[in-house]
């Protein structure tokens, strides 16, 4: 029964266009029962992602501290070293600035490099060769020289770990023209991103979140496969709603979910938007949704000033979306200090659900 | 016109076809044995490298009247002394071989293939230059050469990244990763160095080292200014980066020395910029008028090979006179271009964000002024 089922689904599989309807419709019809889902933690999804596009390309390669024979800091990269050697998995020496112009000269030179960040506060030792090296170059270059790397990592809070490994910087990768700038959320994201950042072909700075590698997912077959990418440059409508729209991204988003499921107990329903790209941001399924909800809340774990949600009030402000708000943007964001390291201030240095629900009941005036 | 004819075919007739030069010898870290103390030279080389040499003294040269015109804007710095280095490096390495530098960088975009009238099309800006008017002076690039760089010292890393793709891709070609004296004091350099010493790389890390790091001699700025030593476990050569066949020797001996698997090498180049730093700066707040005389009197590299050929019957006075009348044409004719070519359109403003991206908008000084952007 199950080799019949395996026979049928390799016939049927379309790609990630397909819709898994099709599918579902094809097979019930041969055993008649829901397609093979499976729980994934992010980590894994990211492994799988890393494990897929390395079989898939010998141009990929890896690189960054600990990710051959340590199995990568947070074990993003578990077993990759094992399977695939020296020359595809390459642990660094404690070398920003160098192992990342490495990356970048390598990416000039033809081949498809993942440089891993350990977390994204260490990038900032090696951010002229982000932006200046990887970023610009295809446009000094008159689209001469493209420079298809991969920059990943941790980026944002974890816990407890200080001032100086909490920085998010979705604001100041996604300032750049020339970069590519994702941040996945849920398992599904992770994978799908990350192999959609490693086939593009230019700069693609993805920012992963310490917190999110262990939590569980659902994973459709239709994301399980290999084909499966998501597209750079489009949010997905994580919970559909009618009278505030709440835009978020990587762990946000989850408390955004969170609080929606409480405010529907009382009768509001929250749409809730995963952006799941920074740069560039899918700025049209915001201005959609506004329209429909007249009422706009930025969630992120960055700092308040010149942040991801300035920029989406101030985009919402120029576009059509404006005339229909009834209440001016809010923005949630980290608070506008340095993060501490005491549990109570550290929890209160980031947008909690509670305070994502007081936001949705002030714009709502309820 | 007939007389001429004669002229010139019995001097072709007297030519030698070669000669075998002396050379000085280079000082040597880490390593027991050093470059040839001889070099051939045949005549055919001998005017290429001629000719070669004056079309990057007569482009730079172009390039200085073109930026006192104002016709050239921004930063501008020049290469002229310095000739032997880029066109002796080339001399010794093959076009599938990989070249990247920092910013005085024109000399580098002709040597490794790109059209003088195309480097100052781009200087002045034009639809015609070899990064369309986009890239300007530091950023010019072309097959196998990756600019062009003008942060100071970023360019080293990248040059052992395309050193690490030489080896992954497996087709024994190395990369050539220039720098200044004043860029080798840069933290960045050094931790290339580790990187392409510990996973051997077939990277050759040239420094060309013309005194002066903008307007601060080596002795300020530097501890140690043997700059061939500072890779430590890097064995290292000091050139003479005047001489052209000295340059092309101690070339040919490092790359083969990468391309046999051992791991990067070193090369300090000693040479000389006639003009300051860049078009800014005068040059001559920080050195005497007498040194910049002196070294072109006694050093100059064009000279230097000018007497070796004419002394050894290679050629004579009046054919690299012909070759001079020459270049000069070329650089005039590459000029006017330069100064006629109209501006990108506007409409290239947006384009080149991205590689094989379907055309979307970029937004210009407001919201209602968007370009398209295709890659």
């Amino acid at each position: 029964m199950a080799a019949a089922a395996g026979a049928l689904r390799r016939l049927v599989r379309c790609g990630p266009q397909q819709g898994l309807g099709r599918r579902l419709q094809l097979r019930s019809g041969i055993h008649g029962s829901a397609p093979a889902a499976v729980q994934v933690t992010v980590r894994d999804a990211l492994n799988q992602a890393l494990d897929e596009e390395l079989e898939r390309d010998e141009r990929v390669f890896l690189l960054g501290e600990e990710v051959a024979q340590y199995d990568g800091a947070y074990k993003i990269s578990r077993g990759l070293w094992k399977k695939y050697g020296d020359k595809r998995i390459i642990d660094t020496p404690i070398s920003e600035m160098g192992f990342t112009g490495i990356a970048v000269g390598a990416a000039m030179a033809g081949l498809r490099p993942i440089c891993e960040f350990m977390t994204f506060n260490f990038s900032m030792q090696a951010i002229d060769q982000v932006i200046n090296s990887a970023g610009k170059t295809l446009y000094m270059s008159a689209g001469m020289v493209p420079v298809p790397v991969v920059f990943r990592g941790p980026n944002g809070a974890s816990a407890g770990v200080g001032a100086q490994h909490s920085q998010c910087f979705a604001a100041w990768y996604g300032h750049c023209p020339g970069l590519k700038v994702v941040s996945p959320w849920s398992s599904e994201d992770a994978k799908g991103l990350l192999k959609a950042s490693v086939r593009d072909d230019n700069p693609v700075v993805m920012l992963e979140n310490e917190l999110m590698y262990g939590v569980p997912f659902e994973m459709s077959e239709e994301v399980q496969s290999k084909d499966f990418l998501v597209p750079i440059g489009k949010a997905k409508i994580e919970r559909q709603g009618t009278h505030v729209t709440l835009v978020s991204h990587s762990r946000s988003v989850g408390h955004c979910l969170e609080a929606a499921a409480v405010l529907v107990k009382e009768g509001v329903e929250c749409e809730v938007i995963n952006l799941r790209t920074i740069r560039p941001m899918d700025v049209e399924s915001i201005e959609a949704s506004v329209v429909k909800t007249n009422h706009l809340i930025t969630v992120e774990g960055g700092w308040p000033q010149f942040g991801v949600g300035a920029e989406i009030c101030a985009r919402i402000m120029e576009g059509p979306a404006f005339n229909y708000l009834d209440a001016p943007a809010v923005r949630l964001t980290g608070a506008d200090v340095p993060m501490p390291y005491a549990k109570i201030l550290e929890e209160n240095c980031l947008p909690q659900v509670k305070d994502i629900i007081f936001a949705v009941k002030k714009v709502l005036n309820i | 016109v007939v007389s001429r004819v004669v002229v010139a075919s019995r001097n072709y007739a007297d030519f030698a076809s070669e000669a075998t030069f002396d050379i000085k010898k280079c000082d040597l870290h880490r390593l027991e044995e050093g470059p040839p103390v001889t070099a051939v030279l045949t005549r055919e080389e001998g005017l290429h490298y001629y000719r070669t040499m004056q079309t990057i003294r007569r482009m730079e040269l172009k390039s200085d009247q073109l930026y006192k015109q104002k016709i050239i804007r921004g930063f501008c710095h020049l290469y002229d002394g310095q000739e032997a280095c880029c066109v002796g490096l080339e001399a010794a390495i093959n076009p599938t071989d990989h070249l990247i530098t920092a910013y005085r960088a024109h000399g580098y975009a002709y040597t490794r293939g790109t059209a003088v009238r195309e480097i100052l099309a781009e200087l002045t800006g034009r639809k015609g230059g070899c990064a369309k008017g986009k890239g300007g002076s530091m950023h010019m690039y072309a097959h196998n050469f990756y600019g062009g760089n003008g942060i100071v010292g970023a360019q080293v890393p990248l040059g052992a990244g395309i050193a690490l793709a030489c080896k992954y891709f497996g087709k024994d070609e190395i990369c050539l990763t220039l720098y200044g004296d004043g860029a080798a004091n840069q933290g960045q350099i050094f931790e290339t160095y580790n990187m392409a010493a510990l996973w051997k790389l077939p990277c050759i890390f040239i420094c060309e080292n013309n005194r002066y790091g903008m307007g601060t001699s080596v002795e300020r700025a530097a501890a140690s200014t043997d700059y061939y030593k500072r890779g430590d476990y890097i064995p290292g050569i000091r050139v003479d980066g005047m001489d052209i066949l000295c340059v092309r020797e101690a070339t040919k001996f490092a790359a083969e020395h990468c391309r046999s698997g051992k791991g990067p090498m070193l090369m300090e180049l000693q040479t000389y910029r006639y003009h300051g730093h860049s078009m800014s700066d005068p040059g001559i707040s920080y050195r005497t008028r007498e040194e910049i005389q002196e070294v072109r009197s006694k050093s100059d590299p064009i000279t230097l090979l000018k007497d070796r050929m004419v002394n050894n019957s290679l050629s004579s006075v009046e054919e690299l006179k012909e070759i001079d009348v020459e270049v000069r044409k070329e650089i005039e004719e590459a000029a006017q271009f330069a100064t006629t070519d109209p501006e990108p359109p506007l409409e290239e403003l947006g384009n080149h964000i991205y590689k094989n991206e379907p055309p979307f908008e970029v937004r210009g000084p407001s919201q209602w002024i968007k370009y398209k952007s295709v890659g």
